[in-house]
């Protein structure tokens, strides 16, 4: 990545730590795709899926945004939080008890009829209480702004940025865990 | 849920970053500075003949290093705390109180017949040092791993251990104007084993307090 590149960067998330949504989402998904090329690499032959990685990074960064300096180049940064989390993610996975496949034959047969892979983030949504589930959903899934959000669950404004702040900490908190 | 719809989640949500870290780590500072010095006052205070102890050498020396640890161990504490923090390039700082310890070590041997070096090692309250070292460090501990759980370190027990050192060269500068024994060899023994101990606490708890 070039020093012009990172001043871009560097720019949109100064911005967006002021308050800026839209350059926040920029500067996101650009971080989304500098991770999903280090995380595959890192990925290449593990057990360990690269978007899981890319979605538990992009939501360590947004919990996280406040320990970027604002002098420091992005890239670094990013690097090692991904970094952090891919071999968070390595370390879980060697924990998890290998279970023999011919146990499951059966519901494999039938799984792989799903169409819709479900990352680790599917399973940190379900454990959210009911109100901040909805929030998530409709913001993200459904792409509702925060105040069609509100009108939707006739919630006011603050409410719904308040589950949703809730809620996404909670998704950082949980992912992957258990 | 996408990563494309992740992201949407996550932009809509730029009300209220936390603390910056700077702020944090100004707050644990003299968060710490004034929990430390509030159990030293109330449970033991400087040492009675303070004012002609100042005017000697060694008393003195006890500031140096307790005060090089703890800001030495505080700028590598906070550089651990950013994901990208490298600790390499700021070892060599931390050397600086272990280095002035030795030194004062060996002048201290020149000086002194070696007869006198057992008495002065053990000192007169060795048990005291091991206790208050790690009781007034204790609450700036606990301050710095909220900090550095705040913040995100690649390496938490490190980072916790680092916070231990910088906790304990601030209690070890509070318990210096307490403590009766001034010789190098003393601080070499017990202020090193009290503010080791800390740190081992810090390391432990900063693999849970700190992970992220």
């Amino acid at each position: 990545m070039s020093g012009a590149d990172d001043e871009h960067l560097a720019g949109l998330l100064a911005r967006a730590i002021a308050g800026d949504e839209k350059a926040y989402g920029d500067f996101l998904r650009d971080a989304a795709l500098m991770i999903r090329g280090w995380a595959r690499r890192w990925t290449v032959g593990g057990g360990v899926d690269a978007e899981d990685i890319v979605q538990e990074a992009l939501l360590a960064v947004h919990v996280k945004r406040h320990t970027w300096r604002h002098d420091a180049p992005v890239a670094p940064w990013l690097h090692a939080i991904a970094r952090h989390k891919y071999v968070d993610a390595v370390r879980r996975q060697a924990r998890r008890p290998t279970v023999g496949i011919e146990e499951f034959e059966e519901t494999l047969a039938s799984a792989e009829t799903e169409t819709v892979r479900d990352w680790e983030i599917g399973r940190a949504l379900e454990g959210l209480a009911p109100g901040q589930r909805s929030v998530v959903n409709a913001i993200s899934i459904d792409g509702c702004s925060v105040a069609e959000t509100a009108k939707r669950l006739d919630m006011n404004e603050t409410a719904v940025r308040v589950a949703l702040h809730r809620g996404l900490a909670a998704i950082a908190r949980r992912f992957g865990r258990d | 849920m996408d990563t494309n719809d992740l992201i949407k989640a996550l932009a809509a949500d730029n009300r209220r970053p936390g603390l910056s870290m700077n702020a944090a780590w100004k707050g644990a500072a003299a968060g710490a500075i004034l929990l430390a010095g509030a159990v030293f006052f109330a449970m033991l205070g400087p040492r009675p003949d303070f004012a002609t102890a100042v005017e000697t050498v060694r008393f003195l020396f006890k500031f140096v290093v307790t005060i090089a640890l703890a800001l030495t161990a505080f700028a590598a504490m906070r550089v651990a705390s950013w994901p990208e923090g490298e600790l390499r390039r700021l070892l060599p700082y931390l050397c600086i109180a272990p280095l002035l310890v030795l030194a004062g070590v060996i002048l201290e041997l020149i000086v002194l017949p070696s007869g006198t070096w057992e008495a002065r090692l053990i000192g007169t309250n060795s048990v005291l040092c091991l206790t208050f070292i790690p009781l007034i460090g204790l609450s700036p501990l606990g301050l710095f791993l909220l900090a550095l759980r705040h913040g995100a370190p690649s390496r938490p027990a490190l980072s916790g251990a680092l916070a231990g050192l910088a906790a304990g060269g601030i209690a070890a500068t509070f318990y210096a104007a307490h403590c009766p024994d001034d010789s190098p060899l003393f601080i070499a023994t017990w202020y090193t084993i009290a503010i080791l101990g800390l740190s081992l606490i810090g390391s432990v708890a900063g693999r849970w307090v700190a992970r992220w």
